[in-house]
């Protein structure tokens, strides 16, 4: 899960490393009392998406009265970036920077650990540094049963500034964000940039946090943070009914039991000269209202033009699935062509429970797949 | 023969009275797993369908019954510490089914297990099965046949499907293992397919990996430096959006990495026959094993390139476990 830089601001705030005053606004109004409310004389106005490369898309923007404070958050506020629409802007104070770092630390799968990633050139997109200057880039592996350690967290901050007073600074700040990186559960925690100001001040302009969605259920706090505003509607929908659903562009919905078969689904839909219209995989369990909801979801695309299912029984039943479609039909309008493909447990009294309401279910992945592929191109069932 | 499960399988079932543990556990009992105990904190002294007896603890299991091997069926949340509590244990393979661990756990667990030297197989994995021998997870075993094809997989439905067009062709395997699709596991491809390398039954080998990670470049690496046996592979996620966890956790592009033709390429330039369907698997395997199941190009020997350095080195640091080592007990 994302969140908005203004919640990471606050979580590193509870982790005891300096950040600057900030206020959230959601109208242009609210944006210039902010800068009223703040009592500096410069601001910068930064969008909240859940986006990198805010700047270079013009979603962050200084303004020195409160009157361009709200102009210029008329101007990000409802902007798109990468195609997500802006809904709040955080207003802080414009800081004067004497220099720039990176501090970040993420989940590694190479190495089964927590990894800290710190570079002196900060403020720009560290995946650029990663590429172009490698060696600019030093790291830690942690050992998250002890966390980072303090001679760890020192030798990495003198990577960055060579006055040690700096340098004890960053140290404590790298050790209290390795508690927030915790603390939230995060795959991923950066300061980008960790700022020195001109009297010498360690402060964490820029915060990213991603936090792990299996930590979700044992940390309320955090899961309070989500933004559904941001999230396609579908999606949410698809969430709170335990079901994984990626809205794709194409016209075959996609309804399958299992992600790796769902994956493979929407290739097999491609490979036969198709387009996907959906990630969907009802998981494991094999609950009939599930089956409903996610017709529902699929349904509510209006671009799809026929539906798949791909049930592969295991611990999921044929039969279970063949109730929730039935049901489905007999609660709303299912207008599209469906091509249900059942194998595995239970198969046999599945495909009776879809002859009893005239439908058909194939057994074959391969022969399903193209079926709903002419359909949705408005060719005749095979 | 097999990998890491066999005969010699002493299992104990940790959640076994729980709603997952205990309807797979009847499935596992009626498949012949050799279940020796199951582990409920408060119902010690029960038994499990009037044969397996229940035990508060896995130490008190284990010392009770001498079980070698540990399945997890327990609600995420309690997952890692089921795992540190079996390898507390002395169990030396330990099989987590429990999806939804979160991630920092893992980073917990794996070094603790690194230092004991005990296998993890998962988590947010359908287990492994040896056909004929042993079930451990959840892979239905009607769909399996014992043969020589080895299959190794991130996946677990994408795998059934390949091991049922395997079975229905008549093509057998060796052991299946799903390894899980999380972003840390505790074995990976190359754990496998050195022990897939080392074992003499298996000819031939299929693995099954998704976008996301590096695992299935590095796999390839080791396929072109250590395998002599024909590997055939598939990637799921070849239409998958960057930046979208895909169901699994570990089903991930970031940025330009991870992607699924990056990884069809590897397979490509370790010499590996890339599957564009799972419906491919049965051509591509039955060309390779009617050829006489040998890599072409690769002059050496079968069964002699166990886990050369190389292995290390195009991995980092392994565990000790991370060898081939003989969990199978001839008797």
């Amino acid at each position: 899960m994302n969140i908005h830089e203004y919640q990471a601001r606050e979580l590193l705030a509870q982790a005891g490393i300096a950040v600057p005053p900030g206020v959230v606004a959601t109208t242009p109004a609210e944006a210039r009392r902010a800068m009223e409310r703040l009592g500096v004389p410069k601001v910068v106005v930064k969008a909240q998406v859940h986006a990198g490369g805010r700047g270079k898309a013009g979603g962050v923007k200084l303004a020195d009265s409160p009157e361009q404070a709200e102009r210029v958050a008329g101007q990000i506020l409802g902007m798109k970036i990468k195609g997500l629409t802006v809904g709040k802007v955080l207003i802080a104070p414009a800081s004067e920077i004497a220099s720039e770092a990176y501090v970040g630390v993420i989940v590694d799968r190479a190495s089964h650990a927590p990894v800290f990633m710190v570079s002196p050139a900060g403020g720009i997109d560290i995946e650029e540094v990663a590429a172009k200057t490698p060696e600019k880039i030093f790291k830690q592996t942690v050992d998250a049963r002890y966390g980072l350690l303090p001679h760890q967290a020192m030798a990495l901050a003198f990577h960055l500034y060579s006055d040690v007073a700096l340098v004890r600074q960053a140290a404590e700040i790298l050790q209290k964000l390795y508690r927030a990186f915790v603390d939230a559960g995060a795959s991923l925690a950066e300061i980008n940039p960790l700022i020195v100001t001109p009297k010498g001040e360690v402060v964490a302009l820029d915060a990213k946090i991603v936090v792990d969605d299996n930590e979700l259920e044992r940390k309320p706090a955090v899961e309070a943070l989500r933004d559904v505003a941001v999230e396609e509607p579908s999606e949410v929908m698809a969430r709170e009914a335990n079901l994984t659903y990626i809205k794709l562009d194409g016209d075959v919905g996609c309804c399958v039991n299992g992600a790796g078969l769902a994956m493979a689904t929407m290739d097999l839909v491609k490979y036969y000269g198709g387009e996907p219209a959906n990630f969907l995989d009802i998981g494991g369990s094999s609950n009939p209202e599930k089956v409903v909801t996610a017709l529902k979801i699929i349904t509510s695309d209006p671009k799809v033009k026929a539906i798949l299912f791909n049930i592969f029984g295991g611990i999921t039943r044929c039969d279970d699935v063949a109730n929730g479609i039935v049901a489905a039909t007999r609660q709303f309008k299912v207008d599209r062509p469906l091509v249900i493909r059942l194998t595995g447990t239970n198969e046999k009294e599945a495909l009776k429970i879809l002859e009893g309401v005239g439908l058909k279910a194939l057994t074959d992945m391969d022969a399903a797949v193209q079926q709903a592929v002419k359909l949705a191109k408005g060719g005749a069932a095979a | 023969m097999s990998i890491f499960v066999d005969k010699g399988t002493r299992l104990v079932v940790q959640g076994i009275t729980g709603r997952d543990g205990s309807f797979h556990a009847k499935q596992m009992l009626a498949y012949g797993t050799r279940i020796v105990a199951g582990v409920t904190p408060g119902k010690g002294g029960q038994t499990f369908e009037h044969k397996v007896p229940i035990f508060n603890t896995v130490a008190e299991a284990v010392a009770a019954t001498k079980a070698n091997t540990s399945v997890i069926y327990v609600p995420a949340k309690f997952a890692a510490d089921a795992v540190f509590e079996a390898a507390d244990a002395g169990v030396k393979l330990v099989v987590c089914i429990s999806e939804g661990v979160p991630v920092l756990d893992m980073t917990r667990v794996f070094p603790f297990l690194l230092e004991r030297g005990v296998r993890l197989i998962g988590p947010n994995c359908p287990g492994i099965i040896t056909p004929g021998a042993a079930k451990v997870g959840i892979i239905p075993g009607q769909i399996c046949a014992p043969g020589p094809i080895g299959v190794v997989s991130r996946s677990g439905t994408l795998t059934y499907e390949v091991v049922y067009q395997l079975t229905r062709a008549g093509l057998g395997q060796t052991t299946c293992v799903g390894i899980g699709g999380d972003p840390i596991i505790g074995t990976n491809f190359i754990d496998c397919l050195a022990a897939f390398e080392a074992d003499p039954q298996t000819r031939a080998v299929v693995m099954i990996g998704e976008i996301g990670g590096t695992d299935e470049q590095k796999a390839a690496e080791f396929v072109k430096r250590n395998m002599t046996k024909p590997v055939v592979g598939f990637i799921a996620g070849q239409t998958a959006p960057p930046g979208r966890r895909m169901g699994h956790a570990g089903a991930i592009i970031s940025g330009s990495s991870g992607t699924a033709a990056e990884k069809i390429a590897a397979f490509e330039r370790a010499g590996i026959a890339v599957m564009k369907r799972p419906a491919d698997v049965v051509p591509l395997i039955a060309a390779r094993i009617r050829a006489g199941g040998t890599r072409a190009g690769d002059s050496r020997p079968a069964g002699g390139a166990r886990k050369p350095k190389r292995a290390q080195a195009a991995r980092g640091s392994r565990r000790p476990a991370g060898k081939p080592k003989p969990a199978k007990k001839k008797r």
